[in-house]
């Protein structure tokens, strides 16, 4: 196939389009994060002032960035679920069929999935003010520069989980156990800062406190309080990109090998 | 069985061996298909049919031997392969959130048309496949005939050397499935194009030009369905009979040779058969329900290969 991008295009539009002809879809996706943080917000406000250096900060503040980070999972999530049926029968089978490299089957795919993660992402993140953060130009084009790497990270991440399960049920059991501690150990719910060191070991170790930490600190003036303490600027944007590469390059090496006797 | 020398082979497929895990499903498929034949392959579910029309359909890799389409081996040379098939799979592979004309978009651009061509050719099948004044809707509002006639225009958009297809009538009704079969022959006719598809419709094996019976993962028997119904030669008489058993072995004492029981029905393939019948009769009146006397089916053809009946409900 001498021109790949066109068929890298179909495969984005089409899952923009199935997204939107989807209302549920549209509503579950978006409401449910903003009841989480209106609930966990208000409900957690009176007795949780996560610990910043020097001081604390209203939970629903804190909360708030986490909340965008889970639209962005979730979302990834469940663009990605439909491999798992469409791979043995549905639309997957007549694009495994066509003459296109399978690289620009996972980048279509996953590219979808990165567009519908960022507009829902920027919808949750006009919020912003509700939660008392303040959204001028620049940080909404930092905020977009940073999430775009993650939410492409994030959808690579659950195409390779959603490639190799046999079952949607297998995959909600390795989305509890796998994708959502991705979430809650990324310092999205509670901050590192005061945490037991075998948690904060964990936070340190997982990916996603990386984007987080680039995301938080997009929001704020550099030296704000409550981003001292996160992982550098610098790493943090580091860390996301090889979470990019990495996660990109198994999803195309799961998605290129046939295997002998194994549906492709 | 090989196509006639004069004909390409459009398919070639040599010692093909496939294998899940510890279980055999082809042990070594050798046929060909020539270019510009309609060509069944007829089977019971479970026989190896869709594993080979995977393999064909380059989703999955045999275990050994090979499968060349147009000369490309469908392992190791892939690319080429996909260019030159259309696939039409079983169940289907549409978009239900799109709409038909927008499925066959994402299919042209997935295969590299341009917008024009693909539009033009995109308008064409669907006019073919009469589907043209539903072409904005989504496939879900469909029904299953119609769904199954946009999967058609779907696998021919972009006007494919051998159209693969899988169980083709799965879902239509008579009507839809003579308007499937007028289409199929004006795409050999007029444009050349190769059809191998997989049954297990005796009805649909019969419109074949050629066909290859594949049972427990050997080819049992192929050839022309007319030179496979006269391979068994003589009439088929079928006898319904509360003891089929008792009644097989008292045929078999009176006239000898082989006598079958299939689905509760004494069978047997004799030439002259209307000269056995009155023997039979007056033999085991008192035994016998019923006694038809026909030409051999297909389905005769099948049992006479591997002496036993696998067909469903819908064998015609």
């Amino acid at each position: 196939m001498n021109r790949p991008l066109p068929a890298v295009g179909a495969l984005l539009w089409r899952e923009v389009i199935r997204f939107l002809r989807d209302r549920n879809r549209v509503f579950g996706a978006l409401l449910q994060p903003i009841i989480f943080w209106a609930l966990f917000g208000s409900g957690l406000r009176a007795s949780f002032h996560p610990p910043v250096p020097g001081g604390s900060v209203p939970y629903e503040e804190y909360f708030f960035p986490g909340v965008v980070v889970m639209v962005l999972l979730f979302t990834a999530i469940f663009s990605t679920v439909s491999l798992i049926e469409d791979r043995r029968e549905g639309f997957l089978q007549s694009v495994l069929v066509a003459p296109v490299p399978r690289s620009m089957v996972v980048l279509g795919k996953v590219l979808g999935g990165t567009v519908l993660a960022m507009a829902q992402g920027l919808v949750i993140l006009a919020l912003a003010p509700l939660a008392g953060i303040r959204l001028v130009p620049a940080v909404l084009g930092e905020s977009c520069l940073i999430l775009t790497p993650l939410s492409f990270g994030l959808t690579a991440l659950s195409f390779c989980v959603a490639w190799r399960m046999e079952s949607t049920q297998g995959f909600h059991a390795v989305m509890t156990v796998f994708l959502m501690p991705l979430w809650l150990l990324s310092g999205a719910p509670f901050p590192s800062l005061g945490a037991p060191a075998w948690l904060r070991a964990l936070i340190a170790l997982n990916p996603v406190t990386y984007g987080l930490a680039a995301f938080r600190r997009a929001l704020y003036p550099a030296g704000a309080p409550i981003v001292e303490g996160l992982p550098s600027i610098g790493v943090s944007i580091l860390v996301t990109l090889l979470f990019c590469a990495v996660t990109f390059g198994v999803a195309l090496g799961l998605a290129v090998r046939p295997g002998p006797g194994t549906p492709a | 069985m090989t196509a006639p020398m004069s004909v390409p082979a459009c398919v070639a497929i040599q010692g093909l061996v496939h294998d899940y895990g510890e279980r055999r499903v082809l042990r070594g498929l050798d046929f060909s298909v020539g270019e510009g034949e309609i060509f069944g392959l007829l089977g019971p579910n479970g026989g190896g049919k869709t594993t080979l029309f995977r393999i064909l359909a380059t989703l999955m890799r045999p275990t050994g031997g090979r499968a060349l389409i147009l000369g490309h081996d469908v392992e190791r040379e892939a690319p080429e392969v996909r260019r030159l098939i259309g696939v039409v799979f079983q169940s289907p592979a549409l978009d239900r959130k799109l709409t038909v004309r927008e499925n066959l978009r994402v299919q042209g651009r997935l295969y590299g048309l341009a917008a024009r061509p693909l539009r033009e050719s995109s308008d064409d099948m669907l006019r073919r496949v009469h589907l043209l004044d539903r072409a904005s809707e989504r496939v879900e509002r469909l029904s299953g005939g119609l769904m199954r006639r946009a999967e058609i225009a779907k696998g021919l958009l972009h006007r494919p050397r051998l159209l693969l297809m899988d169980e083709p009538s799965s879902g239509l009704d008579p009507g839809a499935r003579q308007d499937l079969w007028s289409l199929l022959r004006e795409l050999r006719d007029r444009e050349g194009t190769t059809i191998l598809l997989t049954t297990h419709l005796m009805e649909e094996a019969e419109r074949c030009d050629r066909l290859a019976i594949l049972n427990e993962g050997t080819l049992v028997a192929g050839g022309t369905p007319r030179a496979l119904k006269s391979e068994i030669g003589g009439d088929v008489i079928a006898i319904t009979t509360a003891s089929p058993r008792e009644l097989r072995d008292g045929i078999e004492q009176l006239l000898g040779g082989p006598v079958r029981v299939v689905d509760g029905t004494v069978r047997l393939e004799r030439p002259a058969g209307h000269e056995l019948i009155p023997r039979i009769v007056e033999a085991f009146a008192d035994r016998i329900d019923s006694v038809s006397l026909g030409r051999p089916t297909l389905l005769d053809v099948f049992i006479h290969k591997t002496g036993h009946r696998f067909f469903g409900d819908e064998a015609a």
